[in-house]
């Protein structure tokens, strides 16, 4: 079973990303922020990893570039999954070493052709 | 909806697109067809089938068929027969015709996704393809779909739908709460009103035909009326693709199963196939450009 880390400041979308990763058979951790995250991530990389950009404490693109900085943090394949829906951003994400993006609002269908797209199912 | 309304609105759907509607489908055509009589200011569905039968609105006419006939799409729907098309079919068609000349066709292409998914594979192979001649045409039923296939504008979550994010940035400007896909790549692909059901020879002959998720709303004798006359249209190794629950086995005999690709139908299959199992030595290039 694959492991993935979802990263979001909102309970609610946490929930709901956990409740569609799970019938994807993923096992699920949650973290509240990037720093959170990323101490997580320097116990045991995780398959993947479902990103938030705005979080309080430590933001998802800086969380992101502090991982692809750590021993192995290269592994995880990061899915940003953010409210930021510009080309700026997105750029910006796949600069730092975003492997996929999903815009919010999103749905079963898209995590699911998303994380197909990077070879996680 | 009264039983011989339901009646009359299968046999009509049937005899102009070929949709076949069974009765279970009835909470389908009521959700589906309520909007159409708002529109039309109809009181009902009653008032609506009448003024079908009467057939006095053309406007009404094609507003049902449109909403009867299911567009559902994304971009790169199911990979697999666009893993082929890149990684197989274009590298044997390049070797098969010296006259260095490409054309497909995108059948009931509905929103467009399909054919501009085939078009940014061909631009992404353009430096392989240099000096090559390549049409892409597409056809579909409905006008207000090929008027929205023309423009090219999707929603951020039609964009999100099997669209690699790398094919979104490179292919897409963001136009308002609208992403529009490049005019280079609209460009490659020619949009034409058409019915599958009618004569489509006018088309002229093809290489490959994508034909996906269509059959399976027709019936027997359709399904294999539609076969025989693509099967015209494809020279000894053009080839035809079918989705994933498609067959053209205990319909036709022309057309025959390629061997080791999936979902691919040839009149001379063995050619194709010698080809490709002669390719599977090689190892795969994935489609993928993300990761």
């Amino acid at each position: 079973m694959k492991s993935c880390l979802v990263v979001d400041d909102s309970r609610v979308i946490r929930k709901v990303a956990r409740q569609i990763l799970e019938d994807l058979h993923f096992e699920i951790s949650e973290a509240v922020d990037g720093m959170e995250a990323l101490s997580f991530c320097q116990k045991k990389m995780p398959d993947a990893i479902l990103l938030d950009w705005n979080m309080p404490v430590m933001n998802g693109i800086d969380f992101l570039r502090q991982l692809r900085q750590e021993k192995n943090g290269d592994t995880p394949v990061v899915v940003f999954c953010t409210t930021e829906n510009d080309i700026k951003h997105i750029t910006e994400a796949i600069q730092a070493g975003a492997n996929e993006y999903i815009m919010k609002p999103f749905d079963r269908e898209i995590i699911e052709t998303k994380f197909l797209e990077v070879g996680l199912i | 909806m009264k039983p011989g309304e339901f009646e009359y609105l299968a046999s009509f759907l049937k005899g102009r697109s070929g949709l076949i509607l069974n009765a279970d489908k009835m909470y389908l055509v009521e959700s589906r067809l309520q909007p159409v009589a708002r529109k039309h200011d109809l009181p009902g569905l009653s008032e609506l089938i009448w003024e079908l039968r009467l057939g006095r609105d053309q406007k009404l006419t094609q507003d049902i068929m449109e909403a009867m006939t299911t567009n559902e799409t994304f971009f790169f729907r199911d990979k697999t027969p666009y893993d082929t098309l890149r990684n197989e079919l274009i590298p044997f068609f390049q070797k098969a015709r010296s006259t260095k000349q490409l054309r497909i066709w995108s059948a009931a292409a509905s929103t467009g996704q399909e054919p501009y998914s085939i078009a940014m594979i061909l631009k992404e192979m353009s430096a392989a393809l240099q000096g090559w001649r390549t049409d892409i045409i597409a056809t579909d039923i409905s006008r207000e779909v090929l008027e929205k296939s023309r423009a090219g504008m999707y929603s951020q979550f039609e964009v999100q739908r099997g669209l690699p994010i790398q094919m979104l940035v490179k292919y897409f400007k963001q136009i308002g709460e609208m992403w529009q896909i490049d005019s280079g790549i609209r460009a490659m692909v020619q949009f034409k009103e058409g019915n599958l059901l009618a004569n489509f020879d006018g088309l002229g002959s093809f290489d490959i035909i994508f034909c996906r998720n269509v059959l399976i709303y027709f019936d027997q004798e359709t399904k294999k009326d539609v076969l025989e006359r693509m099967a015209r249209l494809l020279p000894e190794e053009g080839v035809l693709i079918l989705g994933a629950a498609e067959t053209v086995l205990g319909l036709t005999n022309t057309l025959k199963v390629v061997k080791g690709l999936r979902g691919v139908y040839c009149k001379n299959s063995e050619a194709v196939t010698a080809r490709v199992q002669a390719s599977a030595m090689r190892a795969p290039k994935p489609l993928s450009v993300a990761g």
